[in-house]
């Protein structure tokens, strides 16, 4: 099983679309490993800039619809050559959310209001974020406080993470 | 409780349920192309699994980039290409017989009512115009389906659009569609299956129909699905005529893929478009949507007619239309791609080429290319294109480069113009 902690990436956008995660022109890659400096090249965001801002993160908390637009798997493998396998947002694209999971990664969504809280209390300054797949909680930290949120999780993905994606699941099941 | 098309489906193919609203069902098609299946092919190869569930129902093509710009793409081509012939996939398209994946494959009659398809393309939603279940997926999904001829989906609750009104002459399915998708947004029917229907739906060609379904996923849905019924058959006839009796046996073996009449919707939306214009994207979203009268005037460097969306026939039917007899801006370049060598064929015969080849538009062969920024007419950094295809993320045809998404019609006359503006009269 990958792991699922690490400081905190705040994405204050909704929408953010896969073309932005990895731009096509990559697509050309067939190696993983070689996705890894292009993560997020286009994403356009006041503060926020890719040379920066990716290699000391390794959990992304965002908005609505993250991952919306291509069917690219090469969305998170790009994440995850960054070492980011959990990204937490209020909603997320169907085949972007699939993807991860079949990865064996963590897309996990927390109600809006949630998700405005903790970018009002967290985004300013570094903030440490861990989801346990098997008791449901992410654990949320920077300097001065600490907090434990529950999160749902199917027993399919659950399944899936463990397996370590949907390849092996399928594998030994049909 | 009555059933949507997808519940139907879904019923029908059902394999496993492991958890919760899960459902594994059993694929009748798993179709590929050279950008997202070499990754899959080569991943199965260093897993010790490299076999096939079923050869014939696995298609394959050449699309994004071909002929192969570089060795990078040739090598993508390569991987498709030897992987099809040592699995014996009759069904793969190589250069010369290649054409854009969601416009071949139904012109090859591989759609049909109630299958399921997937494909590693977000498009994939394009073939529920034949009332299929039809999604695309990521490279691990399409894996297990090249392996297992098996997929796993959340059981799908549909949305009902009923497209009701006339038409009005002049706008077309990608009118409707962009102002389905500006009135429920990016995010409208995610996780949805989106079942088209009413009045203007079931006026529509198959073409249209391919053209309104291609963008469900724009709005999120994970497919796009209008009920069959004799434009499908009529379509599809020559390649189902050895079995059935008649059209209208077909028509009836077709009726199960109906929806019932007291299916349950998660919601019905009724869309009117009497009055409907011809729409255009203003963003970087595809539900940026206004009339392009509110945009008229914006300077565009490059025109683009073609993709999955919008490079069949009747497209460049239309484009043809307000281009015969004209030429371009000299302020801007126009690109036309047929989707598919039928497509460049009879455009070539009923003398479309020519028109577009006269106005001072380059005609390409049937490739993606510019659509994703790959090839054959990528955007410079600060650059507009004026395009029939899907998507106008930011960088989507070029980085720094800007889409405005529009009809054929509008293209053509947005060429003529040198800026975007409506067909005139
Ligand atoms: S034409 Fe564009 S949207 Fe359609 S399959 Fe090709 S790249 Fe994708």
């Amino acid at each position: 099983m990958k792991t699922f902690n690490g400081r905190v990436l705040f994405l204050d956008r909704p929408d953010i679309n896969t073309d932005e995660i990895i731009p096509a022109k990559y697509l050309t890659e067939i190696s993983r490993e070689a996705l890894k400096p292009f993560l997020l090249e286009d994403l356009k965001l006041d503060g926020f800039d890719p040379a920066t801002d990716i290699e000391k993160n390794n959990v992304i908390i965002t908005r609505s619809n993250f991952g919306c637009g291509s069917s690219r798997e090469h969305a998170p493998w790009a994440l995850e050559a960054n070492g980011i396998n959990l990204v937490i947002a209020e909603s997320f694209a169907r085949i972007f959310r699939q993807n991860m999971f079949n990865c064996g990664m963590m897309a996990l969504e927390l109600p809006g209001d949630t998700i405005g809280r903790l970018f009002s209390q967290y985004s300013a300054e570094p903030a440490f974020a861990e989801a346990d797949p098997d008791t449901g909680t992410i654990t949320l930290s920077n300097n001065t406080q600490t907090e434990q949120i529950p999160f749902s999780i199917s027993t399919f993905d659950r399944e899936l993470i463990t397996a370590g994606g949907w390849l092996n699941y399928a594998d030994t099941k049909y | 409780m009555g059933k949507t098309i997808a519940e139907k489906i879904f019923a029908s193919h059902v394999v496993d349920k492991p958890s919760g609203d899960i459902h594994v069902i059993r694929l009748d098609g798993v179709f590929c192309h050279e950008i997202t299946t070499p990754s899959a092919i080569v991943d199965l190869i260093e897993r010790g699994k490299d076999r096939v569930f079923e050869p014939e129902k696995i298609k394959a093509v050449i699309d994004h980039v071909t002929p192969a710009k570089d060795s990078k793409t040739a090598l993508q081509g390569k991987i498709l290409r030897e992987w099809s012939r040592r699995h014996k996939i009759r069904n793969f398209f190589d250069v010369g017989r290649n054409g854009v994946c969601h416009a071949l494959f139904p012109e090859k009659g591989f759609v049909r009512p109630g299958y399921t398809i997937i494909m590693g393309d977000s498009h994939t939603c394009t073939y529920g115009a034949f009332g299929a279940f039809a999604a695309g997926v990521g490279t691990t999904d399409l894996e297990v389906g090249i392996l297992k001829g098996v997929c796993a989906f959340k059981y799908p609750s549909t949305m009902r659009i009923n497209i009701t009104g006339v038409l009005p002459a002049g706008v077309f399915a990608k009118d409707v569609i962009l102002s389905v998708i500006g009135r429920i947004g990016v995010n409208g029917a995610t996780n949805q299956v989106i079942e088209f229907g009413g009045p203007v739906v079931e006026a529509m060609s198959m073409e249209a129909r391919m053209t309104l379904c291609n963008m469900a996923i724009e709005a999120g849905a994970t497919c796009g699905i209008c009920e069959p019924d004799s434009t499908t058959v009529a379509y599809l006839w020559e390649f189902i005529a050895d079995q059935y009796a008649s059209e209208s046996a077909a028509l009836d073996a077709f009726s199960v893929h109906k929806p019932d009449a007291d299916a349950r919707y998660s919601s019905v939306l009724n869309h009117d478009v009497s009055s409907l214009v011809p729409m255009a994207t203003y963003g970087y979203k595809p539900d940026e949507v206004k009339p392009v009268s509110e945009m008229d005037g914006t300077p565009v460097d490059q025109v683009y007619i073609g993709s999955c969306t919008n490079g069949r026939i009747e497209d460049l039917r239309e484009a043809a239309k307000v281009l015969k007899g004209q030429n371009i801006s000299d302020t801007v370049r126009a690109i036309v791609s047929p989707a598919t060598p039928k497509v460049y064929a009879t455009a070539l015969e009923e003398g479309l080429i020519k028109i577009f080849t006269d106005a001072g538009c380059c005609v390409t062969n049937p490739t993606c290319g510019a659509c994703l920024g790959m090839s054959n007419g990528v955007l410079a950094e600060g650059e507009v294109c004026a395009s029939t295809t899907n998507r106008n993320f930011n960088g989507r045809m070029g980085k720094g480069g800007n889409v405005h998404l529009m009809s054929p019609a509008t293209a053509a006359a947005t060429a003529i113009a040198g800026h975007i503006t409506a067909v005139r009269g």
